[in-house]
């Protein structure tokens, strides 16, 4: 297959960036997107040209790194990562135009690579149970219904990879911050600290310079890992409910 | 030089409790001022700095991704034995330990194992406590489920995703302390060598992979997470930037390379299509819990539709040699029979490289929602990546290298020979033989990480007092010297070809000789193939760009010059390896039916190698295997 890319190259953080067209040939369809892109960085290297810096790891859908916005679709059309996206679902010859993820709190690096660490320090605001390695109970000695459990996996099943943010028009973060609070917030271990966990997290993320929800509904659209939307109500209520908890002088 | 595997007196059972009962503490107080350098965030990684930083001690974290999160550790999916017995099916620390010890064709340590199984149930706790969410039965108790060389049920789960919910389980642990301030992280920063000053590991040369910036970091121990080599292979189920260096960076400072020729070939992965591939995908073993393994009986009917194949045409052929595990053979048992099959020319899909992985007797037992409920999110990427569908169409599998059992060598403290220096997880040797069983990786990695290292750290840090060295030391600016000259070596080359190039024709190579059928004379000629390549790279590789600010070529360069040294290691070790025992299998070894033959006699040790020199051949050290409870006896599966 054949294509015509149109790929952002920014040489640093500060330096302007503008879109660069080359042509990529002799694709396999098999291929996934990042392999396409591999097969078109080693034609470069062969012209002299440097290769187009992009992040990916694990490739096959779970770390989080790769973090493509293709045609204006964070991670493309279809439901996946980028890694997982393959070559047989573009058209041949068709033009594809290859971006990093958009959003203020993700600065440019170089080329396609962003930087990613507000969603690390978001965590550290509050995204954990601060348990002790050594003195948990047995496993069993608390039950947790199947529905809790499976409710909280399907929040936890988040990847970070920050597609939520570059497709929200106001560069949100909900989705990724609602899934955490709502991943641990479910557990009956997660419960001392809710109201805490909610309130810094949710002051961090506004730090960061994440904008807000809308109801746009495009994070759910792109999130690789199907988090749903519903869970950015449900963290709206606890941070209300923290909220006031602690306009009123109650400890949270 | 002898090795001191500092193995503790006493009987199996009691090893651990004297061992710390005896162990060395050190003051909350005096904790306070040890600095300790980790390098990794996967399980091991995260799970050591996260304890050790809870403990009172200052850490360093270090990972060459852009988030500790993202740690390679993550794409476990299957799940992580411990020896809870919550099924009441008869298992024990006992069973876990000895069908660990049996995995491994009896050529692991016996009292890391014994420990390992032990700690295994600490490990589900301190997980549950974290947040981890593990599958759960209606009653609200944990589920399990079976996975191969065990006959009862203690893998837990979450779902096909459990490497990472456990990883993000440490991980949130480690955010904690990050928070805190007793953890400084340092992502997108790759260690390039380990200091070592009068004997003792120091500290690390890093480049950070951003700004290009090489430094050099002190500390009072030095921590490697940091995974294995599975990608000496190139194409492997490890992510694309799992490397060899910092443990070769290590081995080339004076630590011992111990079996670099275990490894591990997983069997179900979803076949190779063609050479432009980066990586393989796995798809996790509990699919063998309901998905029955064959290919056709005759090679007329390779290329039909599987479904129109009768039953009695079709040879399920782990079911046929091993009726008592079946499916659930282990994994180096089940590559070899795959590969077997498909030499025999009844390989299924393009090139006759695959077998079958058949859902459809489990789909009409408990019906399509159960299976979708368990493997939903594999049949997903099986989908997505083949664009067939396993729920109406067998999925293809085939073997692909997965793990690497060898490793640093370490004792029972988890202590390199090089004092100081400390090595967890994938990256050391310890645990699993010449074959892991499936569920162990993530149960070896937190156990290091959470209920090893923090007990036995303190044994090396009490001999430590004031004897702090700072990076201004002539062993540190001497180091930094040798990694800046390294990486202007590489960029001054100015060849013609990409450093993929070399590598993807390193990867053939060590496939061809160094993979699942291994012969003296096959590694001899990949050894003067490996050392030519070596001389082409060093000659002809291309960087372009800078070595400032972010330059992937050049990471990629440097990981596959370590690769091209590793690489002839490995096959020197699977040379003098005279024997086949599980992962390692060699042709002039074999039993008549064709499975591996172990030669106890004269091959019951571990290889521990030793770096002499550019050009010189590295000296065997051997650490002999001595089996105080276990009879040593010929694995059967059937």
């Amino acid at each position: 297959m054949k294509f015509h890319l149109k790929v952002w190259r920014q040489k640093t953080c500060k330096a302007p960036g503008k879109l660069e067209e080359y042509v990529a040939e002799n694709i396999p369809a098999e291929a996934s997107f990042l392999e396409m892109l591999d097969i078109v960085n080693s034609q470069l290297t062969g012209k002299n040209i440097e290769p187009i810096q992009f992040d990916s790891d694990c490739r096959e859908g779970i770390c989080g790194t790769c973090s493509l916005t293709i045609n204006g679709i964070p991670h493309g059309k279809g439901r996946g990562t980028t890694c997982q996206l393959y070559m047989r679902n573009f058209k041949d010859g068709e033009t594809i135009t290859i971006e990093p993820f958009r959003a203020d709190a993700f600065p440019v690096q170089r080329d396609l690579v962003t930087n990613r660490s507000a969603f690390d320090r978001v965590i550290q605001a509050g995204g954990y149970i601060s348990e002790r390695c050594g003195s948990a109970p047995d496993a069993n000695a608390v039950p947790i219904s199947k529905v809790i459990a499976d409710q909280a996996m399907d929040a936890a099943a988040c990847i970070g990879c920050g597609a939520c943010a570059a497709a929200c028009p106001n560069s949100s973060a909900m989705l990724f911050v609602s899934a955490k609070v709502t991943h641990l917030g479910l557990l009956p271990q997660g419960k001392p600290e809710k109201s805490r966990r909610v309130l810094n997290m949710v002051h961090q993320m506004d730090e960061e310079g994440f904008g807000n929800c809308s109801n746009y509904y495009a994070c759910e659209a792109v999130c690789p890992a199907g988090v749903p939307a519903s869970f950015i109500g449900r963290m709206n209520r606890e941070f209300t409910a923290a909220s006031v908890k602690e306009m009123v002088g109650m400890s949270v | 030089m002898t090795l001191e595997s500092n193995i503790p007196d006493g009987p199996l059972e009691q090893k651990w409790t004297n061992y710390k009962n005896n162990a060395k503490l050190v003051s909350p107080a005096n904790k306070r001022k040890f600095e300790l350098i980790v390098v990794g965030s996967g399980l091991a990684g995260a799970s050591a700095a996260a304890t050790l930083a809870e403990q009172g001690y200052k850490v360093k974290c270090f990972c060459y991704q852009d988030s500790p999160r993202r740690a390679h550790s993550i794409a476990a999916q299957g799940g992580i034995n411990a020896a809870k017995n919550y099924q009441n099916d008869g298992d024990s620390v006992y069973r876990l330990f000895y069908d660990t010890i049996k995995g491994g064709d009896f050529r692991a340590r016996e009292a890391n194992v014994y420990r390992l199984a032990e700690v295994s149930t600490d490990i589900i706790d301190q997980c549950v406590a974290q947040g981890v969410p593990l599958a759960r039965e209606y009653g609200g108790l944990l589920a399990n489920r079976s996975f191969g060389g065990a006959q009862v049920s203690r893998t837990f789960y979450a779902r096909g995703q459990t490497g990472q919910q456990l990883l993000l389980g440490a991980y949130a642990g480690l955010s904690h302390q990050i928070a805190l301030g007793s953890v400084k992280m340092f992502p997108r920063t790759e260690m390039l060598d380990l200091v070592v000053v009068d004997g003792h590991a120091k500290g690390i040369v890093v480049r950070d992979l951003n700004t290009g910036e090489i430094t050099t970091h002190a500390g009072d121990a030095v921590l490697l997470c940091t995974g294995g080599y599975g990608n000496v292979f190139y194409l492997s189920t490890n992510a694309r930037g799992c490397n060899v260096t910092a443990t070769f960076r290590a081995y080339k400072r004076g630590a011992l390379f111990a079996n670099p020729c275990y490894t591990q070939i997983h069997p179900t992965c979803i076949p190779v299509s063609g050479d432009y591939q980066s990586k393989l995908t796995l798809m996790s073993e509990s699919l063998r819990n309901d998905g029955r393994i064959w290919v056709p009986k005759r090679k007329e009917d390779c290329g039909k539709e599987p479904a129109s194949i009768p039953e009695e045409d079709r040879d399920y052929y782990l079911e046929r040699k091993y009726p008592s595990y079946g499916n659930l053979a282990p994994r180096d048992i089940s590559s070899r029979s795959a590969k077997e099959v498909c030499d025999e020319g009844r390989g299924v899909g393009p090139g006759g490289l695959g077998v079958y992985l058949d859902f459809s007797d489990a789909i009409k037992r408990l019906g399509q929602s159960t299976i979708e409920e368990r493997y939903g999110n594999l049949f997903e990427m099986y989908r997505n990546i083949t664009g067939e569908n396993a729920y109406e169409r067998p999925m293809r599998i085939y073997p692909a290298v997965h793990y690497t059992m060898g490793g640093l060598w370490v004792d029972y403290n988890l202590q390199s020979n090089i004092p100081g220096l400390h090595v967890l997880g994938e990256a050391n040797f310890s645990d699993h033989g010449a074959n892991r069983l499936g569920a162990s990786a993530l149960m070896q990695g937190l156990a290091d990480g959470y209920f090893v290292i923090p007990y036995t750290l303190g044994n090396y840090l009490t001999t430590q007092f004031g004897k702090k060295v700072d990076s201004s030391h002539p062993a540190f600016e001497q180091a930094l010297a040798d990694t800046n000259a390294r990486v202007k070596r590489l960029m001054d080359i100015k060849g013609t070809k990409p450093a993929d190039d070399f590598y993807r024709r390193l990867g053939l190579i060590i496939w061809d000789y160094c993979g699942m059928a291994r012969s003296a004379e096959g590694l001899k000629e990949a050894i003067g193939k490996i050392q030519a390549l070596r001389e082409e790279f060093w000659s002809d590789l291309r960087i372009l760009g800078t070595d400032g600010g972010i330059n992937m070529e050049l990471e990629r360069a440097g990981r596959v010059a370590d690769f091209l040294e590793f690489g002839e290691l490995m096959c020197l070790d699977a040379l003098v390896r005279d024997e086949s025992c599980g992962g390692h299998f060699r042709v002039e070894h074999q039993t008549p039916e064709g499975e591996a033959l172990r030669n106890d006699e004269n091959f019951s040790f571990v290889s521990a190698w030793k770096y002499e020199g550019d050009g010189n051949m590295p000296s065997l050290i051997k650490e002999p295997l001595v089996y105080e409870k276990v009879k040593l006896a010929t694995r059967s599966y059937k």
